[in-house]
């Protein structure tokens, strides 16, 4: 099939952006989109012009590095499917596909379609952690965790960092991602003593780098890849809520 | 060059003890005094950044990716092994011991492989008190599943995404360092060259992969975790990103290469759909617990898999060997794979694959077990395939996974160059000719949290270190050379992409240096690989410029590297003219067709010194002493 693209370019984080239109040729329905830039690039090369920058790395779905805005929406029309897993058996020939980076003030673009997201390191490293040193463990099963709880933690620790939530909210707030460690260390024995701090702490940071606040508009969690569920998001504000009046 | 293995003396179960006893320490006082730089983000180099940093040392961490939690230990699905024997089923420390040097199929280091089982409980302690959320029985306790090379149940898991949880924990504890102004990150670099500076490695020199600004950094120890090799084949299960360079990089300025030849295959792939496939996406081999693999008995059966009956069908698996059945280590499972296609009874459109039916299991135990077991690999094989593996079987097929080889390292996990460790995939010492399942995450997990903190304390307390810094002569020539290669790959503005020579170095690869080899096509592609190198260098396209983020420049380098390193791959290959683990020569097989090893030649490490490209490099070996298991053919019958 044959495929109308409008791609965003973009040389550096200070220049202007715009829409190109590419046309794909030959699409065979069982390449993943990302394999059809692949192919598109490639045609791009040997006719000497730039290609298309995009983040990508695992290619299955796990490693959150591909980021593209499809047709309007995160990660494109299949729920709970990033970027790299979505397959060109779901268009059809003529289609038209607006391929956009995530648009947030705190992913600023770095060329094309890729973006700087190292300010969702920073909400990590304010406090998305257990402090415990190497060496300093106990027996593992000297603390049973009721099989509930533990998968409740799974459920939010499966958010693989991607920034969809980010980039289909309104508000572009970060608050899924956040929200996502904050209540798997929650879930967890192990997550308590710093309960408080964390969820202070990993919150104002979220804020500090300009990301939007939640005022539930629920896009989040319909683009989210893992499909993690907006109840983190109130999980957080009650532990933010809890913390905020007590520490 | 003598390769000193530094095994520790006494009985096996003491050397580790022993070492440590030994190990100089340096004083809690002193250590903010060092600096320690360590290159990838996996769970080698993550676990081993934080670690090193609790401790007090100054760290630097250097990543390809946009973020550390990116690195491709995080699409490990299956789990993590143990010897905990929480299931009571006969496990112990001697027994994960007997059956990774049985799994390597004797051509691993006993001492090496002692330790590894006997840290492997630890790192599942450390894991649960970070709060890695593994799966747990209904009693609270931690669950356990079995896998392929083993007879009971010592796999640690969180669903299907082990490697992403024990990568995340990993990860929060390398951020709780930087946080502490411990840790330095590096995001988006590449380390293209090690720094020697009298004799000891001192440095590193790498591409800012936004900028494209070639950076230096100073240290007094460099550590790489920087995966393995396995995308020289071009399609494999790695990362797009994943690469040898800062591995190879690190050959040529003096660290031998050991074993380069010993390639995993893994045998329950999502199978090549066509030409335009940029990578192949291994699903769980803990599937092999439930699912039957079956093709059919006649050639070329091309009804679908619901119309042939049951007693015309094959599993091959669970009659060729009736005590492991579906179970048999991956080397085994995927030369079964490949032999039945061969034969011409593969199914699905290539014929380039096999059954996996999960029929019978759920018929047991129901779909919603199998559902809460493998929900997620069900979804991704549908995602991709577009079929439904709960109504039909899946067809799978294997494909490159995981390189035993690399830079060959001691028993302190120190390569050839003073001062270069090596942790994780990227080096050889655990695995022997096969990795067990669940056994990569144990390794990269074991150097970094518990060999190196020890190890590199030793190291540094034994030596002196000049004051260096970045604008010394070994820097300023690193500089220029790692320069002028990103000038020349731009220069040479040719015809073909950097991903046409890929794919070509990738299908030589395949076809003679991948499941089986031979001597003919071995020679054969010793002369082709350099050929396709000298093309690649006259004729290749690479776009843009080195001062901007540029994706096709940074595999250029890379591909060039793997045109390097192949020809190393089929060379040691070739010089090995037995089969052992992955590694299968045409020419060394039983009457039965199954890998036959030849212990009185090759009981010994291959590590290969380089003399520069398109020279022969020179091999050193390192004998290997079996005192505690006795060698037998492995037997899965």
């Amino acid at each position: 099939m044959t495929l109308n693209l409008h791609i965003w370019r973009q040389e550096g984080p200070d220049r202007p952006g715009k829409l190109v239109p590419y046309k794909a040729e030959d699409v065979n329905r069982d390449m993943s989109l990302l394999e059809m830039l692949d192919v598109v690039n490639q045609d791009l090369i040997k006719r000497g012009e730039d290609p298309i920058e995009f983040d990508s790395d695992c290619r299955e779905g796990i490693c959150g590095m591909c980021s593209l805005v499809i047709n309007g929406v995160a990660h494109g029309p299949l729920n709970g499917t990033a970027t790299c897993q979505l397959h060109m058996r779901h268009y059809r020939d003529g289609d038209s596909i607006t391929i956009e980076p995530w648009r947030s003030q705190a992913f600023p673009v770095v060329r094309d379609l890729v973006t700087d997201r190292s300010s969702f390191d920073r909400i990590v490293q304010a406090g998305g952690y257990i402090s415990i040193n190497t060496g300093n463990a106990p027996e593992a099963n000297a603390l049973p965790i009721s099989k509930v709880d533990a998968d409740l933690a799974m459920d939010a620790a499966a958010c693989i960092g991607c920034g969809a939530c980010v980039a289909a909210c309104p508000n572009a707030s970060a608050s899924l991602f956040t929200a996502a460690k904050i209540s798997q260390f929650a879930s967890l024995p192990q997550g308590q003593p710093e309960r408080s701090e964390r969820a202070l702490r990993m919150v104002d940071q979220m804020d500090e780098e300009g990301f939007g606040n939640c005022s539930n508009h629920g896009e989040c969690e319909a683009v989210c890849p893992k499909e993690i569920s907006i109840s983190t998001i109130a999980s957080m504000k009650r532990d933010y809520v809890k913390a905020a009046l007590t520490v | 060059m003598l390769l000193d293995a530094k095994i520790p003396d006494g009985p096996i179960e003491q050397k580790w003890d022993n070492r440590k006893s030994e190990l100089k320490l340096v004083n809690p006082a002193n250590k903010r005094r060092y600096n320690v730089i360590v290159v990838g983000t996996g769970l080698a180099g993550a676990s081993a950044a934080a670690s090193l940093a609790e401790m007090g040392y100054n760290v630097q961490s250097f990543c390809i990716q946009d973020s550390p939690r990116r690195a491709h230990s995080i699409a490990a699905q299956g789990g993590i092994n143990a010897a905990k024997n929480y299931p009571n089923d006969g496990d112990s420390i001697w027994r994960l011991f007997y059956d990774t040097v049985k799994g390597g199929d004797y051509r691993s280091r006993e001492a090496n492989v002692y330790r590894l089982a006997q840290l492997s409980n630890n790192i599942i302690d450390q894991c649960v008190a970070q709060g890695v959320p593994f799966a747990r029985d209904y009693g609270g306790l931690l669950a356990n599943r079995s896998f392929g090379g083993a007879q009971v149940s010592r796999t640690f898991y969180a669903r299907g995404q082990t490697g992403q949880q024990l990568l995340l924990g990993a990860y929060s504890a390398l951020m709780r360092q930087v946080d502490a102004g411990r840790v330095d990150l590096h995001s988006r670099f590449e380390m293209l060259d090690v720094v020697v500076d009298e004799g000891k490695a001192r440095g590193i020199v790498g591409r800012n992969l936004v900028t494209g600004e070639i950076e230096r950094y100073v240290g007094d120890a460099v550590i790489l975790a920087t995966g393995g090799y396995g995308a020289v084949f071009f399609l494999s299960t790695n990362a797009v990103n994943s690469n040898v360079t800062a591995a190879w990089r690190a050959h040529k300025r003096g660290a031998c290469f050991a074993n380069p030849c010993y390639t995993q295959i893994h045998p329950t792939c999502i199978p090549v759909s066509g030409d335009h496939q940029s990578k192949l996406t291994l699903m769980s081999e803990s599937l092999r617990n439930d699912g039957r693999v079956w093709v059919p008995k006649e050639k070329g059966d091309k009804r679908p898999p619901d119309q042939i009956p049951e007693d015309e069908r094959d599993y091959y698996l669970e009659r060729r060997y009736p005590s492991f059945g579906n179970l048999v280590p991956r080397d085994v499972a995927s030369r079964n794979a490949k032999a039945v296609c061969d034969e011409g009874r593969g199914v699905g459109q290539t014929g380039l694959s096999v059954y996996l039916d999960f029929a019978d299991a759920i018929d047991r135990m129901g779909e919603q077990v199998i559902r809460e077991r493998y929900g997620n690999l069900f979804e991704m094989y549908e995602r991709i395939t577009g079929e439904n593996p709960y109504s039909g079987p899946m067809r799978i097929y294997p494909a490159v996974h995981y390189t035993m080889g690399g830079l060959w390292v001691d028993y302190n996990l120190m390569s050839t160059i003073p001062g270069l460790f090596v942790l994780g995939e990227a080096n050889f010492s655990d695995h022997g000719a096969n990795r067990l399942g669940a056994s990569a995450l144990m390794q990269g997990l074991c150097d970094g949290y518990f060999v190196i903190p020890y190890a590199i304390g030793d190291y540094l307390a034994g030596h002196s270190f000049s004051e260096l810094d970045t604008r010394a002569d070994a820097f300023e020539a690193s500089h220029r050379e790692v320069e002028s290669r990103l000038d020349a790959l731009l220069a040479v503005n040719g015809d073909k992409t950097v991903g046409n020579y890929h794919k070509e170095l990738g299908l030589l690869m395949w076809e003679y240096v991948g499941m089986e080899r031979s001597e003919e096509g071995l020679t054969k592609v010793l002369s082709e690989i350099p050929a396709l190198r000298e093309e690649f260098w006259q004729n290749v396209k690479v776009p843009g410029a080195n001062s901007h983020f540029n994706k096709n420049l940074e595999m250029a380098g890379r591909v060039a590297d793997f045109l390097e390193l192949g020809e190393l791959m089929a060379r040691d290959a070739l010089e090995r003219s037995e089969s052992c683990g992955g590694h299968f020569r045409a020419e060394s097989q039983t009457e039965e067709g199954e890998a036959l090893r030849k212990d009185d030649e090759f009981s010994f490490v291959s590590a290969w010194e380089f003399n520069g490209v398109g020279e022969t490099p020179t091999l050193h070996q390192e004998p290997l002493e079996f005192q505690n298991v006795k060698l037998t053919q492995r037997s899965y019958k």
